[in-house]
Order: C-alpha cells, then sequence, then structure tokens
C-alpha cells in the first residue's frame, strides 16, 4: 500500500514535470509576443524591450524555466515591477491583471469547487439511482422514462440547458438571483442559490452517461451466480439489490467519475461562461488568450494535479471495493 | 421410493400426469405435476412439462439428465428462484407441507435459506467476491435469526465452517472466496447453505466445477452432513458415477419429462429407458471390457421450444421403430417396470426392453 503510494507520488511529479515542460515549450511557440498584449498604448520599441527584460523573456528558456520552478518549491524574487518578493509557492506575477498568480488562483479555485463537487454529488446520485431503478424495473415505463431521460440529456448541450435554465428560473419566473458565486462560509444560502442552476445543467448533462452505464452494469450482475445465491439465502430484496448486485455493479462507475471529476474541476469553461461565473476554467482561457504565462502555468498545472490525483484516488476506492485488487 | 403404482387423476392438459405416490404423504417435499413455462421471444419454453417425486427426510434423490433436461429449472421452481413476470409455474410443490406454489414471494423468501437451502455448481461464482466467506455465512444466518448479534453469528458461521472441515476456520472466516481452493469453496458454500439446518438440501452439480479426487471428498460430507442433520437432499447431476455413490433414488429427466424414476438399485442394475441404457454407455468403466469403445447417444438434446413429437427421445432412440407410429404420435406415461415403484416411460414392450438390454447394452458392459 504505501509502496503503491511512493510509486504513485513519483510518476504523478513526472507527469506534472512533463506537463509544465510542454506548456512551457507551447508558449513559446506561438506565434505572438506575450508583451505586445500588456503595452498595447504609447509602446516603442524601447519600452518593449524594457518590459520583455523585467519579465525575464530574453533569457534562456531553460533559465527561464528554471526560475520558476524554483518558484514554486522556495520563492523568490520577482523584481519591484512584480510585487517583490514571492513565497513558496510562487507562481509568478500575472502580466495583465498586475496581481500575483497564486491570488488569483485563490480567489477562482473556491469557484469552480463549488461549481463541481455539489454537481458531481448530484450527478452521480441521480445517474446511478437511474440505472439502478431501470434496471430493476426493465422494460416498463419507468425505465423506458430513464432511457429517454439520459439520451436527452446526452444530446443536449450544456450551453443551450444553461440557457433555457437561466431564461425560466432566473428571467421568467424570477425564482432564483441571476448566477454569481458567494462564498459558502460567508453566505451558505446565496452561495447555493447563486450556484444551482449550474449544478443541475452539469448534474443533468453527465447524469445521462452514468445512468447508461450503470443500467448495463446492473442488468449484468442480476444475472451473476451471486446474486442468485444472495436470493437463494433467503435475503430480501433491498439487500440483495442493495449489498450484492450494486457493490459489484458500481466498480467501473467509479473509475469514469473519478476521470470526470477529476477533469471538471480542472476547469469548467463552458459553464462558467454559460453562467458568467468566473472559475479556473474561464481564468484559464483568459489567460492563454492574453497570453500570460505565469496564469497559464497555475491553471494548467492545477488540471493536471486533479487529474492525477483523481487517478490516484480511482485506484484506491478500487482496491477499497474489490478485494482482489492488490495495490502494488 | 418404495411406493405402489401411481393412480391416474383428473387432468386438464392432453396427458394424464402421474401424481406422487401414496407412501410420499409425510415425505419431506413432495413435487407433483410441476410445469414450468418460461415466455422467450422465440416462443415459450417448457422447461419442465409434468414432473413428480417426493424425497423423505433423510434421503437423497439424484436427479439425473442431460443439459437442458429441466432438472436445474425443477430446482429453481422449488426454491422459487424464477422470475415470476415470464414464468409460469403450475402443479405442486409442498415443502414440509407448506404449498410454494402461488405462495407470495415474501413467504417463500423466509423458506429459502432456512427451510430449504441450495448449492451451487461453481462455488467461484456462486460466492461474492467482494465479501469475505464468513461474513457471507454469517448473513445466510442472520437473515433467518434476526436475534442473533454479529458475535453469536460470527460463532455461528466459525462452527459451521469447522463442520464441513475446513483447517483454522477462525482465520479461514475472513478470507476471500478467491483465498479459497476449489474445494474449500465448496466447502464454504455447503457450510452455508447448512447454517439453518435446512430440512431440504439442493444441491445442484456440486461437484461438476471440482477435482476428481476433491469430488470424492464433497460427496462424502454430504453424507455425513446428511446423516447428521437428517435432511432430504436432491443431487442434480449429469454424472450417473456420482449417483450410484450417494442417491437412494433416481429420477432420470429428459426434455422436461420423467422418463425412469426408482431405487437407484433398480435405475443403474436394470435401467429400463434406451436413454438411461446411452447415459450408462457413455460413463467409462473399470469393470467392463477395457476395449470396448464408450457409446455416445447419437444427437442431440432437444429444444425445448419444440419438442419432437410424441415420445421427446424418439429421434435419438435407436429402437423408436419396434414401437411403431406411436413413439411419434403419443407421449408415453410413466407406467411400472419390472421391481415394485421402478417406472418408465417407454413405448416399448418389457420383453423387448429385456431382449435389447441383454443383447446391445448388458454385453458390452456398463458403468456404475
Amino acid at each position: 500500500m504505501s509502496r503503491f503510494l511512493i510509486k504513485r507520488l513519483f510518476s504523478a511529479t513526472l507527469t506534472l514535470f512533463a506537463v509544465s515542460v510542454l506548456t512551457f515549450l507551447m508558449f513559446f511557440a506561438l506565434p505572438r509576443d506575450p508583451v505586445s498584449s500588456i503595452c498595447s498604448k504609447n509602446c516603442n520599441p524601447e519600452r518593449l524591450e524594457r518590459v520583455r527584460d523585467d519579465l525575464g523573456l530574453n533569457d534562456p528558456l531553460v533559465s527561464q524555466y528554471a526560475g520558476y520552478m524554483k518558484g514554486i518549491v522556495t520563492g523568490r524574487d520577482l523584481g519591484s515591477a512584480q510585487g517583490g518578493r514571492c513565497d513558496a509557492p510562487c507562481l509568478g506575477w500575472s502580466y495583465v491583471t498586475n496581481e500575483a498568480v497564486s491570488d488569483t488562483i485563490a480567489r477562482v479555485l473556491p469557484v469552480t469547487l463549488s461549481i463541481v463537487i455539489p454537481a458531481a454529488i448530484l450527478w452521480l446520485l441521480l445517474g446511478v439511482g437511474l440505472g439502478m431503478v431501470s434496471a430493476l424495473r426493465r422494460g416498463t415505463w419507468l425505465d423506458r422514462a430513464a432511457i429517454g431521460f439520459s439520451l436527452t440529456g446526452a444530446s443536449l448541450q450544456l450551453y443551450f440547458v444553461g440557457a433555457v435554465l437561466l431564461l425560466v428560473f432566473v428571467y421568467n419566473l424570477r425564482l432564483l438571483p441571476v448566477p454569481s458565486y458567494t462564498s459558502l462560509f460567508d453566505n451558505p444560502a446565496r452561495w447555493a442559490s447563486g450556484l444551482v442552476l449550474a449544478w443541475v445543467a452539469l448534474a443533468f448533462l453527465f447524469s445521462a452517461i452514468y445512468a447508461r452505464l450503470s443500467r448495463a452494469q446492473m442488468l449484468e450482475t442480476l444475472s451473476e451466480d451471486f446474486v442468485r445465491t444472495a436470493r437463494a439465502k433467503g435475503l430480501a430484496k433491498p439487500k440483495v439489490y442493495g449489498r450484492h448486485a450494486l457493490r459489484a455493479a458500481i466498480t467501473p462507475v467509479v473509475t469514469i467519475a473519478g476521470l470526470d471529476v477529476g477533469g471538471a474541476l480542472g476547469g469548467t469553461v463552458i459553464t462558467e461562461t454559460t453562467f458568467g461565473i468566473q472559475g479556473l476554467g474561464r481564468t484559464a482561457v483568459d489567460a492563454v488568450r492574453s497570453g500570460d504565462l505565469p496564469t497559464i502555468m497555475a491553471t494548467v498545472l492545477i488540471a493536471a494535479v486533479f487529474v492525477v490525483l483523481a487517478n490516484v484516488l480511482v485506484d484506491l476506492l478500487y482496491a477499497a471495493i474489490d478485494p482482489r485488487v492488490r495495490l502494488r | 421410493m418404495d411406493s405402489s403404482e401411481p393412480s391416474p387423476s383428473g387432468e386438464p392438459d392432453d396427458r394424464p400426469a402421474v401424481p406422487a405416490q401414496r407412501s410420499d404423504q409425510d415425505a419431506y417435499l413432495r413435487v407433483s405435476d410441476l410445469r414450468v413455462r418460461f415466455d422467450t421471444a422465440d416462443g415459450v419454453v417448457r422447461a419442465v412439462d409434468g414432473v413428480s417425486f417426493a424425497v423423505e427426510r433423510g434421503r437423497t434423490l439424484g436427479i439425473v439428465g442431460e443439459s437442458g433436461s429441466g432438472k436445474s429449472v425443477t430446482s429453481l421452481a422449488i426454491l422459487g428462484l424464477h422470475d415470476p413476470k415470464r414464468t409460469t409455474i403450475t402443479g405442486e410443490i409442498s415443502v414440509g407441507g407448506r404449498q410454494v406454489v402461488g405462495l407470495p414471494d415474501e413467504e417463500v423468501r423466509r423458506l429459502r435459506g432456512r427451510d430449504m437451502a441450495m448449492i451451487f455448481q461453481d462455488p467461484l461464482s456462486a460466492l461474492h467476491p467482494y465479501y469475505t466467506v464468513g461474513r457471507q455465512i454469517a448473513e445466510a444466518y442472520r437473515v433467518h435469526h434476526p436475534k442473533a448479534n454479529r458475535r453469536e453469528a460470527r460463532q455461528r458461521a466459525v462452527d459451521m465452517l469447522d463442520r464441513v472441515g475446513i483447517p483454522q476456520p477462525a482465520r479461514r472466516f475472513d478470507q476471500y472466496p478467491h483465498e479459497f481452493s476449489g474445494g474449500m469453496r465448496q466447502r464454504a458454500m455447503i457450510a452455508m447453505s447448512l447454517v439453518n439446518d435446512p430440512a431440504l438440501l439442493i444441491a445442484d452439480e456440486p461437484t461438476t466445477a471440482l477435482d476428481v479426487t476433491v469430488q470424492a471428498q464433497i460427496l462424502d460430507l454430504l453424507a455425513d452432513l446428511q446423516a447428521e442433520f437428517h435432511s432430504a437432499i436432491i443431487l442434480i447431476t449429469h454424472d450417473l458415477g456420482v449417483v450410484g455413490q450417494v442417491a437412494d433414488d433416481v429420477l432420470v429427466m429428459y426434455g422436461g419429462r420423467a422418463i425412469e424414476r426408482g431405487s437407484v438399485q433398480q435405475v443403474l442394475r436394470s435401467p429400463q429407458h434406451p436413454y438411461t441404457w446411452g447415459l450408462l454407455s457413455s460413463v467409462p468403466s473399470l469393470h467392463g471390457d477395457a476395449d470396448a469403445d464408450l457409446v455416445p447417444i447419437p444427437g442431440n438434446p432437444p429444444s425445448l421450444i419444440n419438442l419432437p413429437s410424441g415420445c421427446a427421445f424418439h429421434p435419438r432412440c435407436r429402437y423408436a421403430d419396434r414401437a411403431g407410429s406411436r413413439s411419434r404420435s403419443e407421449v408415453p406415461e410413466l407406467r411400472p417396470a419390472g421391481d415394485d415403484g421402478h417406472l418408465v416411460a417407454c413405448h416399448l414392450s418389457a420383453e423387448d426392453r429385456a431382449a435389447f438390454y441383454a443383447e446391445d447394452i448388458a454385453r458390452v458392459g456398463v458403468a456404475v
């Protein structure tokens, strides 16, 4: 187990290293000058050169990269133009918003977490619940309704569902305020009412996949011999389905869920854009658009960390569910 | 199954049924004219078509037949494990005096695992891979002993593991099925089925998935446990050797019907049905002529959707012509043959059967 974790930690570090190098290289391969967007007005070649010098963009790529990584590990001095001393983990100074990137992240990361985590709980409950019910009521109108629901969800786009939800609940019925982010710890009610439409929209689209997957898994499990054994013991149906069938059917769902949640935590660009909320995803897209290298690096690395963590978590959950799986 | 000949009774279907025998009134399990039908997209499957038998406590009935002969379906029907939406079950199944057919599922559920239990063919797939063996046994105990606490159930499970010959039962309790060997898993399965002292135990091919060396141990164990718990056992198998080893009575099924029934001596020593002959001559023997070839039964088991007319075995029967056109047009009834209680469903006359048997089968040597 601890050997497994050490191994995974090592490979995670390698992955993140590779991701950071690739991001760095791709940024400089872009046919645009990041400085041009910084001083768009009153720019002359000398000023551009000075800004470039200040940002260290004239240094060799390797030393720029080394400086950036050193900042994450030990912190570094960015110079007076960029807020001076930057403590570890230093993610640099934004070229555009004129603040430490870590401050930006501290502002937008809770937004994305607030969107994704409740939405994920909702879509998992809804998806697995629907899948279970339609598997157990196979062939009935309930099953057909659930399949119809999941087909609808799978074929719709978030910006459409989001727009419809906004139109109905915010602008027509006026049941909900215009979506916005309030900290959960400041005002839980406003936190929920500002984000609930994003949760519903995400859950609707995502639960479709989970409903279909868990229905198929459940149907397969119900024909397993051990389910018949459970019935032959005289167990009541809730225990047969809940304790014996569901636990075996849930394993592949866990895998997909881990990857989906890990990916979504890296940023839900379309959701954030549809509902006008500034989270990690929109911040990343804005940074790419304006050539803001430190913010790009930070958002990409954070997204990668989530994906890597999700994978480790999936493996741990797998081992917890299935005793035949040995973590090595 | 020592009993007199069956008495005819009123029967709505086209064929008269063989009701349970008179002396079976005190049998623990009585099955009369059991019919199980599945509605499928391809048509109606008559998986069991008018089967009757009875098992007393302390006795073992072997049900023999090829795959698709209806033997497993019969056992699942007794336990009420069929999907009620797609299955039609008629006839009588009386377990300890209670009529199971038509009983609400909740009441059958209370009988399952407590009064009647089942051992399945492949213990690896029949045990849940994600729960420890002990927990699965303890769970079977607690379903029917709701007042028992966790510790009592654990103790009971450990005792049962010990009883079925699993060494270090307390340690084995916490292991998973994949950590058991095949024979140990089947022992654990037996422990689970016996944890509530059921009066009826149905073992569906309990040794088929096991090594030959382990098979005998498992059969011995079943016999020991039967002597101890005095339960009625139904042993479902296609292996006549197994039947000869442990069964008291034998029921041979073909195409969902009973074609021969009698004590194990009657059926194995003087088999009456050509199909039973076929089963016997396809078993390798240590006693017969070593050079004699095994004789397979020609053809394949019949489709249960579209059973051959008349005697379902006639397309594969070497002697079908000797019974004339009746074999194609008339379903043979179970009738007394030879000794008391020995029944066979065959159009051939007793003399013909005796002649054919002496000529073609006994001479070549028959196993068991």
